[in-house]
């Protein structure tokens, strides 16, 4: 399948390792992906909490500029995910905001076109027994908890994500890779996002509460599809209280013996390595 | 006149705040409710009563991670989240602040960023934030790491229609 392809802000620099892993997955698994031309930053937390108006026309001149490939544009950013769906959301259910925007940012808004996340499109156009198909060294000994974070999940009418309080398809999927999951209740609490460098002691309590309980569940890593999440559970935890965290990309394309999966593991800022090589994975 | 409540309620363009009938599972569910001066629930209480100054002068409003979970859970579908950011933005436009200083410092170092390259640099948002929050030494101990793994870069690509962009922060008004 072919679609658009917004990275966003954070895939060219602190989630560098879900860009790299996503693109290679894609190739591997047959989905050709085309950069939406000239994207600009969906606004995210900034942009909602202090200008509402300013919020939707950040997003809406990106979805405007990805209507233009005429494909569905795969959004692997959980937060820029949740900006376009709630764009998308309010300039569908109001006219005369729709009419402000399209003012604003200069261009007409179709709204023709699906945003979509690499997680849906993995588990449901692709489909499960493709991947299991493909999987050349199942990670055996990796016992990661998934964690989906807020933001691709919530507010559920406007992300359409099933199961938002107990979702499984990152579970699934880690299942079909030879990782054995484990259970655990914080799948979808919040890591603390965007104060974690103005409200930092808030932000370190929150991820040594979700550190804790992924222990707990014996777990040996963490999953995650969202880089906010990332930057906080790899940097945020006290001593003591710190796992390996990867992008669900990352373990899809070493289960599927991509070249140059190792390579990501090199940047994380807690250093995945050392287990990876204990389970003899790398 | 226009109650607080009314304009709250117009600026939310959804539920009305009056549906709220104070079961508290918003606050039961809010991961940061322990850190405000008044839970998620309490502010919907003072807006009814009419409390606009003490709702834009508190901190709970900045403390809102928008996560969500409050209205995901809410029986009478209150967006609590939206409630949030019309009363922070309330607070902006009427020329309040921000009770959370630095939370509001971080947010306009965020949008100069946009402003400036259309994509947020980190390394130049980062700068902004400290020499405007005055908080200089927090993370100074990540950032070496951050450059030697690749994380932070001095050069990333900008969007190159930056007309576009400078004209949307100017039509909204934004800061």
């Amino acid at each position: 399948m072919k679609v658009s392809y917004y990275p966003g802000c954070s895939l060219h620099a602190t989630g560098k390792e879900y860009d790299q892993s996503m693109k290679a997955v894609s190739r591997a698994l047959n989905i050709e992906l085309k950069e939406v031309e000239d994207w600009s930053c969906c606004g995210a937390s900034s942009a909602h909490s202090t200008n509402f108006d300013l919020s939707i026309a950040l997003s809406a001149r990106n979805l405007i500029a990805a209507e233009k490939n005429a494909m569905d544009v795969m959004v692997p950013c959980a937060a820029c995910f949740n900006r376009f769906k709630m764009a998308e959301h309010h300039l569908k259910a109001d006219k005369d905001l729709k009419a402000k925007i399209e003012g604003v940012v200069g261009a007409k808004y179709q709204g023709g076109i699906a945003i979509r996340n690499p997680i849906d499109i993995i588990f449901n156009e692709i489909g499960l027994d493709t991947l299991a198909a493909k999987v050349v060294k199942p990670l055996a000994g990796l016992k990661p908890v998934s964690y989906y974070g807020c933001l691709l999940l919530r507010p559920p009418e406007v992300c359409e994500f099933e199961n938002y309080e107990n979702p499984f398809m990152l579970d699934k999927m880690m299942d079909v890779i030879g990782a054995d999951v484990k259970n655990w209740s914080y799948k979808t609490d919040c890591c603390g996002g965007s104060l974690a460098i103005s409200k930092t002691s808030i932000v370190i309590d929150m991820c040594d509460k979700l550190m804790s309980a992924a222990m707990e569940a014996g777990a040996n890593c963490v999953v995650t599809a969202c880089p906010l999440c990332m930057a906080n559970l790899d940097m945020r935890p006290s001593s003591g209280l710190k796992l390996p965290v990867f992008y669900f990309t990352e373990l899809i394309s070493l289960a599927m013996g991509l070249p140059g999966s190792a390579e990501t593991f090199k940047s994380h800022m807690f250093d995945p390595q050392p287990l990876m090589r204990q389970l003899r994975l790398i | 006149m226009e109650t607080f409540l009314e304009e709250v309620n117009k600026k939310i363009h959804g539920v009305p705040l009056q549906a709220c009938y104070h079961c508290r599972k918003c606050t039961a569910g809010c991961p940061t409710a322990a850190h405000m001066e008044y839970n998620p629930n309490k502010v919907i209480k003072m807006i009814q009563n009419g409390q606009k100054e003490k709702v834009l002068a508190s901190s709970t409003i900045w403390l809102c991670l928008s996560c969500e979970t409050c209205i995901t859970r809410c029986p009478n579908q209150v967006d609590i989240a939206r409630m949030m950011d019309v009363l922070r933005q309330m607070a902006l436009e009427e020329g309040r602040g921000a009770r959370e200083k630095n939370i509001l410092k971080f947010h306009e170092a965020f949008l100069a960023g946009i402003k400036r390259g259309g994509r947020i640099n980190e390394p130049m948002m980062m700068a902004q934030y400290k020499l405007t929050s005055g908080d200089l030494f927090s993370d100074v101990t990540l950032a070496p790491g951050m450059f030697l793994k690749g994380k932070l870069s001095l050069l990333s690509p900008r969007t190159k229609d930056m007309k576009s962009v400078k004209n949307i922060f100017e039509k909204t008004k934004s800061i």
